[in-house]
């Protein structure tokens, strides 16, 4: 912006985005605690209305029909997402949300393209591109991995061979457009390219990864819509667009870090390993049988026991059975008995997915704990209820140095006095490997549907 | 044409932003993690502002108020939306003392 022309309107504008800065950073500080972070968002939500205000006020705005409609459009759908979608929709809802986002990005870049590109000097091009292909890859990515979360696309990974290759090859087309755009801005058939190639590139990117790894993908795409924001600020030259998109990019950023972390595999293993099409050879077949128990035996280990843990995966969100969880804990623990979630880092399809599930179901967030808290906790607990999750109890992470998941911090559930697994069958979990919990002396199965057998247990544990 | 110290002021900002980031985003718990990134994506939602101008400032061509329009539209999508769910999400986020009492109503 040229220095001559600032107004005392545009001091005023750059006034809020000073105030909307703080007020974000402050709203992320008190997100770190469940009592704080609700006050902390009306804090946020304060310094956006200012930045808005301020942006109308500051900026000469000649057209304001374009502005109004899609203020007004924006409105409704976002108010009707806010309000109508189910937690168990949540990380739809929120892969969603990246792509609207990434969008927003890349469109603003594309009319800074078509507007001031003869103004924009080396650097400002170079946070152009980024913020071209940043967008639109993440448009692209986060749509699949949204249809993936629906059940639209299909979960499983789509590869096929040369995937890596032919991966590879879009790349370099993208970079070489990026780099022969910078320097000859005038090329506007190669910009084109460019942004074509980055929304194919986004869906080349996500088809290959399977359901169980959308955690980290979540938070990649995540981290890449919040870098596209911050990019879009080095090119307007808007501060508080390069603070929140820089916030964004590194929440998802330290998201995507935590969560490898907890599945012990690096970011380029899930990018291009395809995990679960490789369907378990190494595993040793465990065999052995399963033990099949009865609603009741399995009613009556549980009102007779002192300590139990509830550990839940993603087949409770599949099965709506937050709720009926719920009823049953509070049954047991109106009988005396300790109960406790234990709750694993990528359990679920985003990060701290299970969390919400609970507090949903009213389930009080002191009764949820992390891996780290529960794990020490299994030796004296009675029963642990594995409900709808697989792989996170999975001991073979922990004893068998050559399975696929070796070295994955797993819930120890294993050294419960018992176990009792809730599964819709006998078939093997999304990644396709044995489960030696399952075979144990200490297990026994319970199988159907994870809702109607939770609430028929609170049944038969009321009659006990 | 950019004013060099106005660029070099932008990349002092990012620095600090993501080291601050890093700061406060390490403390969120894990119990949070999911309002956290509804949160964080309705704040870059905040790439409105770009959006408002595009669609209806001075100078801008009729092709640019369009494109304006359709990102506008998605980024207030996120705004309203992102902190809308966030807020239906932390609401539900209770303690065990304040459940008892809800429940003895």
């Amino acid at each position: 912006m040229n220095p001559a022309s600032f107004s005392l309107t545009t001091y005023f504008m750059e006034a809020t985005y000073l105030v909307a800065s703080i007020l974000f950073i402050m709203a992320l500080k008190m997100m770190s605690h469940p009592e704080t972070a609700r006050r902390g968002m009306f804090l946020a939500e304060g310094g956006m209305f200012a930045a808005i205000v301020g942006t109308l006020i500051g900026t000469q705005i000649i057209t304001w029909v374009w502005l109004l409609a899609g203020l007004a459009i924006g409105s409704v759908i976002g108010a009707w997402m806010a309000i109508f979608v189910p937690m168990t929709a949540m990380p739809q809802r929120t892969a969603l949300s990246h792509a609207f986002g990434a969008l927003a990005a890349a469109l603003v870049g594309i009319g800074e393209f078509l507007v001031k590109i003869d103004e924009l000097g080396p650097v400002k091009r170079g946070a152009l591109g980024f913020e071209i292909i940043l967008g639109a890859l993440t448009t692209t990515g986060s749509l699949i991995a949204a249809g993936k979360l629906q059940g639209v696309i299909q979960g499983k990974p789509v590869q096929f061979r040369g995937q890596n290759i032919v991966n590879l090859a879009i790349f370099v087309a993208m970079v070489g457009c990026f780099v022969y755009f910078w320097f000859n801005p005038a090329a506007s058939m190669v910009f084109y390219a460019m942004l074509s190639i980055a929304f194919l590139f986004g869906v080349m990117l996500v088809i290959p990864i399977g359901s169980a790894d959308m955690p980290v993908v979540m938070s990649l795409l995540n981290s890449y819509a919040g870098l596209a924001a911050a990019a879009t600020g080095f090119v307007l030259g808007n501060n508080v667009l390069i603070i929140a998109g820089t916030l964004d990019g590194f929440s998802g950023f330290i998201l995507s870090v935590l969560m490898c972390k907890a599945m012990n595999r690096s970011i380029t293993n899930v990018l291009f390993g395809g995990f679960g099409a490789v369907v378990a050879e190494s595993t040793s077949n465990v065999g052995g049988v399963m033990r099949e128990i009865s609603l009741d035996d399995a009613a009556m280990q549980l009102a007779f026991a002192n300590r139990v843990v509830f550990v839940p995966g993603y087949g409770l969100a599949t099965a709506q059975a937050q709720h009926a969880v719920r009823e049953l804990a509070e049954l047991l623990e109106s009988r005396g008995v300790t109960v406790k979630f234990g709750i694993h880092p990528v359990a679920g399809r985003m990060p701290g997915h299970m969390n919400v599930l609970l507090a949903e179901a009213n389930v009080p967030y002191s009764s949820l704990y992390e891996m780290e808290q529960i794990n020490p906790e299994f030796p004296s607990t009675d029963v642990a209820v594995v409900i709808g999750a697989n792989d996170v109890v999975n001991p073979d992470a922990r004893d068998n140095p050559k399975s696929l998941i070796a070295g994955m911090p797993i819930l120890e559930v294993d050294r419960a006095k018992s176990v009792i697994v809730l599964k819709r069958g006998q078939g093997r979990g999304f990644s396709g490997l044995e489960n030696p919990l399952f075979f144990k002396s200490c297990t026994s199965m319970l199988y159907g549907d994870a809702k109607s057998s939770l609430s028929h247990l609170a049944q038969a544990v009321q009659h006990v | 044409m950019m004013n060099p110290a106005v660029l070099i002021a932008s990349v002092y900002v990012f620095a600090l932003a993501a080291f601050l980031g890093y700061q406060v985003i390490s403390r969120v718990p894990p119990l949070l993690h999911t309002p956290l990134m509804s949160a964080t994506n309705a704040i870059s939602g905040i790439s409105l502002i770009g959006s408002l101008v595009l669609a209806g400032a001075k100078g801008y061509p009729l092709p640019a108020h369009i494109l304006g329009f359709v990102a506008v539209t998605t980024a207030t999508i996120n705004v309203v939306g992102g902190f809308g769910i966030t807020d239906r999400m932390l609401k539900m986020f209770r303690q065990r003392t304040a459940t008892k009492k809800e429940a003895a109503k």
